[in-house]
């Protein structure tokens, strides 16, 4: 049976009297790829910004690699990485530039080839040498894909990392997800507003709305217990609040 | 600290600064502007002021040095703000990049910056106004040293503002260095001011290191004294600042405001 490399436990955030996520437990195994479904102000985001340590939980437990992250950040986030359509990168700088200076951040070796390789497998190579400011918003995507695939991470954080793209680059960018996941191992907390993608993607899927987690197992396991046939009917449905929590 | 993650910073900074011309803009022109008015400025007062042989070495002295202080704060304040405006913060906070290898980096480049900025000032007063900076001898390099660590600690604490309360105290950039100029005693002798003033003036490192200017250009003698006071009073203020910016930063990694400043 697979390792648990993330371990939440009974995670909490309040903000004063908002308590954006509740006290949460899950775990991502090694090789798995988590689904994080929920309605807008779920706590998707303020989860994986904790478990990125850029948001510190008010009461709870983190563990990466077996590791308390609060007292190993430096060593845990060496090898995390994350994508968001919503973080961008600096926009003076080439894309290829930008790709450099995450390089040297994390220390990798081998600079050249590994950007060369990224950029081969993001058919980013027509505008690998483009300003940032100036790639369309499918381009920025697929930097902030490569800033994420460059450093190799055991553990990565995809929060609706094909939003902006088109059909093609998004097949394409699911299939790059599933092969390094194949090929190293890799795990993958995913968060998508498209159910179809969160289907193929998903191992699991945890539910969360209002900060608790109302769901959790498998899109096929979660389909049947709300005996519905289309996920996108499960999230609508528990997300106006018409279906009981399944925990 | 790795030195890895410093280099990156300042490979970021270099590959933005190479091709911004408003960039460059603020290391030349704009210095070397501040430089041509003050010197007209002191050529103008000369004429009138012939009992006051030192008016160009006072005043191009003073402004050279204070150059020195506002760049370094710059230097970094500006190098956070560059993050925020490109919503890069969250990439480098969930980075192994820690915020005491931030600030190494910030401050490397607030030298660079210092450098870039007094060759422009020094050549240009030089070929103006026949005014050498080197008059004030080997006193020159603790001066300058003095004053990068002052102007770091004010832009230590000017980033550590901006990042707790956000984009709109970011004036305080342009804004907060100059709130100490008074009681930098930069172009008048610390005598000038009130009593009660001179006593904070006291407590500033920069009124001590212009205090030790006028001494070395009126009595040519190493002001031993004034040194020791500006470099225990920066060594203090730099350890109390440098504590405060990682308090400042759990603050904000605690209230979620690291990843919404700039927005």
């Amino acid at each position: 049976m697979a390792q648990a490399v993330v371990e939440v436990q009974n995670l909490t955030k309040r903000f004063g009297a908002f308590t954006a996520v509740g006290g949460i437990s899950f775990e991502i195994k090694e090789g798995e790829i988590l689904g994080l479904l929920g309605p807008n102000g779920a706590g998707k985001t303020t989860t994986i910004h904790m478990l990125l340590g850029v948001i510190t939980p008010s009461t709870g437990a983190i563990r990466v690699f077996g590791l308390p992250f609060d007292r190993h950040r430096e060593v845990i986030l060496n090898q995390v990485n994350f994508s968001s359509t919503y973080v961008s990168m600096p926009q003076a700088l080439t894309v290829e530039e930008n790709l450099r200076v995450v390089a040297k951040l994390y220390g990798l070796e081998r600079i050249n080839s590994r950007i060369d390789h990224i950029i081969a497998r993001l058919e980013m190579e027509e505008f690998r040498t483009k300003l940032t400011r100036k790639l369309s918003s499918g381009q920025m995507t697929r930097l902030s894909l490569a800033k994420a695939f460059l450093t190799d991470p055991k553990v990565l954080f995809l929060d609706e990392p094909t939003a902006s793209l088109d059909p093609d680059i998004a097949a394409k960018t699911r299939a790059l997800i599933l092969e390094m996941r194949r090929s190293s191992g890799m795990s993958v907390l995913y968060t998508s507003h498209n159910m179809r993608e969160m289907e193929e993607m998903s191992d699991r899927i945890i539910f969360l709305s209002r900060g608790q987690i109302i769901a959790e197992g498998t899109a096929n396991a979660i389909k049947s217990r709300f005996g519905e046939t289309d996920l996108e009917e499960v999230f609508v449905k528990l997300a106006r609040g018409a279906l009981p929590s399944a925990l | 600290m790795k030195a890895h993650r410093i280099a990156a910073l300042l490979t970021r900074h270099l590959y933005l600064y190479r091709r911004s011309f408003p960039r460059l803009m603020e290391i030349i022109y704009w210095p070397f502007v501040d430089l041509v008015i003050w010197g007209f400025i002191t050529v103008y007062l000369m004429r009138y002021q012939n009992s006051l042989p030192s008016f160009v070495t006072f005043f191009l002295g003073a402004l050279l040095l204070w150059d020195v202080l506002f760049r370094a704060q710059q230097g970094i304040t500006i190098s956070f703000l560059e993050e925020v405006w490109s919503r890069n913060l969250m990439n480098l906070f969930a980075s192994p990049l820690k915020p005491s290898e931030f600030l190494a980096a910030t401050m490397l480049l607030s030298i660079g910056k210092v450098a870039a900025v007094s060759f422009v000032t020094v050549t240009a007063a030089l070929l103006f106004y026949s005014f050498n900076v080197f008059v004030l001898g080997v006193s020159l390099v603790p001066f300058i040293l003095n004053l990068i660590v002052t102007g770091w600690c004010i832009g230590v604490l000017t980033t550590g503002l901006i990042m707790r309360y956000g984009q709109e105290v970011e004036v305080l950039a342009w804004g907060l260095v100059f709130l100490f100029q008074p009681i930098s005693c930069v172009f008048y002798p610390m005598n000038v001011l009130p009593t009660w003033l001179q006593a904070i003036a006291r407590m500033n490192p920069a009124a001590h290191i212009f205090e030790g200017m006028r001494a070395v250009i009126m009595t040519a003698t190493f002001p031993g004294v004034e040194l020791a006071w500006a470099s225990g009073l920066n060594a203090l203020y730099l350890s109390c600042v440098i504590v405060w910016f990682h308090k400042m930063f759990a603050v904000c990694k605690e209230k979620g405001l690291l990843v919404r400043v700039g927005e």
